[in-house]
């Protein structure tokens, strides 16, 4: 037995039979084989057929089904038919105040490049990538600007986008203060670390439901609450911002443990000596917070932001049962509207709304990977 | 008596189809409770009484019509029936997915066709004159009123859309149900992605349509032309967003059955609505029993005339069947729950599902389940707008019977009625353009032009891509028009 771990290959002897020596020969392919075949089935295989799709109409015959090239004409319905509008959102002239924003996001951008640009880092490549990306952001924000100015109006895109960027921003926050109090030695820390998760294991249909019920003002909780304040007659779901906000407070509800229980995870991962250390030389709690935690959980926080955006894009089951994408189209996701087409059976449109978001998420997320995790991830 | 003329039914009828023993049958409908229930209660009597195992499957209404289209287009075929909305029937036979149930029909003595009223035999049933179908509901929409309200305000049943408005105005904010809050004028199921985009034509049609049913409501019958950018539909539009004032705060997100929730709860002083109000406000714990009149949709005492492009007062050329000055378009919308076979399911599972629809509409049954708001089935027999006797046993008042059954007989009887919009693919032209852009409306996102701008566009861009002169052919067809 000694004999066996010490010298494994002689273990491994391949002898007189074929088929292990094939085997042992081809090891590498036939361990990767079945992974292969499995992400090209599900994943890659779906992806070329969805890409086709989205270039077709596809119609109903006698005997099956006519899948006919359409060219690009679904994405120009998107884009500039009668779904662009839908898609794009109403385009509205900027205030001073957002031009400013558009500024200040700009600035920034020239900023960061020319600190690239004096780097050692620098590259012909990550300068011109990066040029690319960030005249993609500028043009983004002044987009988003048309979008939230007072004569325009959020279309799917930029509604998508409120969802990730704001429910992460508070779902970061909020789970990052309970992973905060739950390691410090308070009674009750364990039953909370329960409590916390519960939310996490809900179906997203279910929070949809209890959503609903909450935000009912005419027979929900808080009815008397309202009442009290002589909000009787309004109704938050009816209110386009305010239908938004009940959709990303359910959101931030239902994957705050998400990053809660990683981040817990990871504090009390830290090594205790550096927190012994500081004590000793009289830091106080901030400063342990923000000189010693936080810079030990950059890493991690990286991979959770990186994780929740990218699956924070394909939201759908929340809005589709909370509002029905309403009012009218102020709380839908780009998922919803693909949904909906899909419903009607307008499979190529529907494959359009879909490739759009991927381009979406793949440039947002490939940006924050290569741009900024990498960086996080340094720390 | 009703139960022993169930009982005796389910005998005969186990004589008859005792050779379905064995025989396990797959019906999809959409959640209900409504028409869902009904399916499930008579199901259970078929099974016990042939030997047959049935089982009822429920998807959401939105999702209905992709369910049965993608099971029977992928082959996959596991539904043997089908209970959807007849509207959707030619996105199913052309591709060969419903049987022909014609020769059955023929050969069935039990199922009393010539009694099913003509128009739910001829729309809802039949395509290409061939029956596809089996009615099991009738639908109509109408103008519910509270005659104890209207009472009190010294105020007619509402003629016009002008009228309606002037009540709930009236009505709004007075307390209708003695709970010490106050009320609502109008309470119109408005959610998107629920049934609310069939209310739209029901108040358009009043302006639109005036020349008779051939003339359409929905597109130009030489052009194919949508009749949604025009003087006549923007005062529709402008209704529907005016009548939002007097209506719950949330009414946005309210589908049919809330209103409905509201208005036995004695909520409204008005509500559009199908037939269902009727039956519901006598069941039990309706605080509007013998409270509830109903009108055929208002009308209007303009119209617009397709040649000026103007909005015109009626007279004898503009508006051949006016009544009293006044343009009445009643709408058939939706036609009434159909039930149909799976063409690729094998013989003895197309008779069990033909028995079991034919069994559900045989007068035994059906006279019965009309009577029942929760059945969400209405009258579609001639036999039950004639004797309503059925009606006063299930506990309406004579007075409430009459009002009832006489919108519903004016509705099926106007020359001016708006048939459903049955061309292919006909559910992307209303569920989603259409409802998105009423959606946005009330919203407020978009404006009335742009809605009337955002329709328009989308519905010649899906014109254009199945095919103009099909569609044409298909709508001029569906409402028997002659080349």
């Amino acid at each position: 037995m000694n004999q066996s771990i010490s010298n494994p290959k002689k273990q491994l002897e391949p002898g007189t039979n074929p088929l292990f020596n094939w085997l042992n020969r081809h090891a590498g392919l036939v361990f990767i084989l079945p992974s292969v075949i499995i992400v090209l089935a599900l994943s890659i295989f779906p992806l070329i057929i969805s890409a086709y799709l989205s270039l077709s109409r596809l119609k109903f015959v006698q005997g099956g089904l006519e899948i006919k090239f359409v060219g690009f004409a679904n994405f120009r319905k998107l884009l500039l038919g009668s779904e662009r509008k839908h898609f794009r959102g109403d385009l509205g002239v900027l205030s001073i105040w957002q031009w400013l924003f558009v500024a200040l996001v700009v600035a920034l951008l020239i900023y960061l490049l020319s600190r690239y640009i004096r780097s050692q880092e620098f590259k012909i490549g990550g300068l011109i990538y990066r040029i690319v990306v960030f005249s993609i952001l500028s043009w983004g924000s002044y987009y988003l600007m048309q979008n939230l100015s007072s004569d325009g109006r959020p279309g799917t895109v930029v509604v998508t986008l409120i969802y990730v960027f704001v429910g992460l921003f508070f779902q970061y926050f909020i789970g990052l203060s309970l992973a905060l109090i739950t390691t410090q030695k308070l009674p009750g820390r364990r039953f909370f670390r329960t409590i916390f998760l519960l939310p996490m294991m809900i179906t997203p249909v279910g929070i949809g439901y209890t959503f609903r019920m909450l935000t009912d003002t005419s027979k929900g909780p808080f009815k008397p609450i309202l009442r009290a304040f002589g909000l009787e007659e309004y109704s938050w779901v009816s209110d386009p911002w305010g239908a938004r906000w009940a959709v990303v407070i359910g959101d931030v509800w239902q994957w705050t443990p998400f990053v809660f229980i990683i981040l817990l995870a990871a504090i009390e991962g830290l090594p205790n000596e550096l927190f012994e250390a500081a004590h000793v030389d009289g830091a106080n709690r901030w400063q342990i917070f923000w000189n010693i935690t936080m810079p030990q959980i950059i890493p991690v926080s990286a991979t959770i932001i990186l994780i929740r955006m990218i699956e924070a894009f394909k939201i759908i089951d929340l809005p589709n049962v909370l509002t029905f994408g309403g009012p009218g189209t102020a709380t839908e996701s780009l998922t919803l509207q693909s949904f909906f087409n899909w419903r009607t059976l307008d499979v190529g449109g529907s494959a359009a709304i879909g490739y759009m978001l991927m381009f979406i998420s793949l440039f947002i997320a490939t940006s924050y990977a290569n741009l900024i995790y990498q960086k996080l991830r340094r720390f | 008596m009703k139960k022993l003329l169930a009982l005796l039914a389910t005998l005969i009828m186990g004589a008859a189809f005792a050779q379905y023993d064995g025989v396990e049958i797959n019906i999809v409908t959409f959640t209900g409770p409504q028409i869902a229930e009904p399916l499930q209660r008579h199901g259970a009597e078929f099974a016990a009484a042939t030997g047959a195992k049935v089982n009822v499957i429920t998807v959401p209404f939105s999702d209905l019509y992709q369910q049965i289209l993608t099971d029977a287009a992928t082959g996959t075929n596991s539904y043997d029936g089908y209970l959807f909305a007849p509207q959707w029937m030619v996105d199913y036979i052309v591709p060969g997915y419903l049987e022909d149930l014609t020769p059955r029909v023929e050969a069935d003595s039990a199922l009393d066709w010539e009694d099913v009223g003509p128009f739910f035999r001829d729309f809802s049933a039949t395509y290409d004159g061939k029956i596809y179908t089996i009615p099991l509901d009738g639908d109509f929409q109408m103008v519910y009123y509270r005659t104890d309200v209207l009472d009190e305000l010294g105020m007619e049943p509402p003629a016009t859309w002008d009228d309606y408005l002037a009540i709930a105005a009236a009505a709004d904010g007075k307390d209708m149900n003695g709970d010490g809050e106050a009320d609502y004028g109008s309470c119109i199921g408005k959610a998107r992605n629920n049934q609310g985009y069939w209310f739209i034509t029901s108040i358009a049609s009043a302006w639109i349509q005036s020349q008779g049913t051939s003339q359409g409501a929905f597109f130009d019958t030489e052009t194919l032309e949508p009749l949604v950018k025009n003087a006549g539909f923007q005062k529709a539009l402008e209704f529907y967003v005016a009548s939002t004032e007097f209506g719950p705060p949330d009414e946005l997100n309210l589908g049919v059955g809330d209103t409905r929730g509201l208005w036995t709860a004695g909520r409204c002083a008005l509500t559009l609505d199908w037939g269902d109000i009727g039956t519901l406000a006598i069941s039990e714990g309706s605080q509007v029993n013998g409270k509830t009149g109903a009108v055929i949709l208002p009308g209007s005492t303009e119209v617009w005339n397709r040649e000026t492009g103007a909005l015109e007062t009626c007279n004898d050329e503009l508006c051949p069947y006016h009544v009293g000055g006044i343009n009445h378009a009643p709408f058939a919308a939706f036609g009434g729950w159909s039930g149909a076979v799976n063409a690729a399911a094998s013989d003895e599972k197309k008779d069990a599902v033909y028995a079991l629809f034919s069994y559900m509409n045989q007068p035994a049954q059906s006279n019965a389940d009309v009577t029942v708001g929760a059945t969400g089935m209405n009258p579609y027999r001639t036999s039950q707008f004639e004797n309503n006797q059925a009606w006063l046993d299930a506990g309406m008042s004579q007075e409430a019977a009459d009002s009832y059954l006489g919108a519903i007989k004016d509705s099926l009887n106007s020359p001016n009625m708006v048939l459903d919009l049955r061309i292919p693919q006909n559910q992307r032209y209303q569920q989603i353009v259409l409802d998105t852009a009423l959606a946005q409306l009330l919203a407020g996102e978009i404006d009335t032009e742009e809605a009337m701008e955002q329709i328009y566009d989308g519905w010649q861009e899906i014109t254009d891509e199945i095919g103009r002169d099909d569609q044409l052919a298909a709508y001029r067809a569906t409402l028997g028009v002659e080349r």
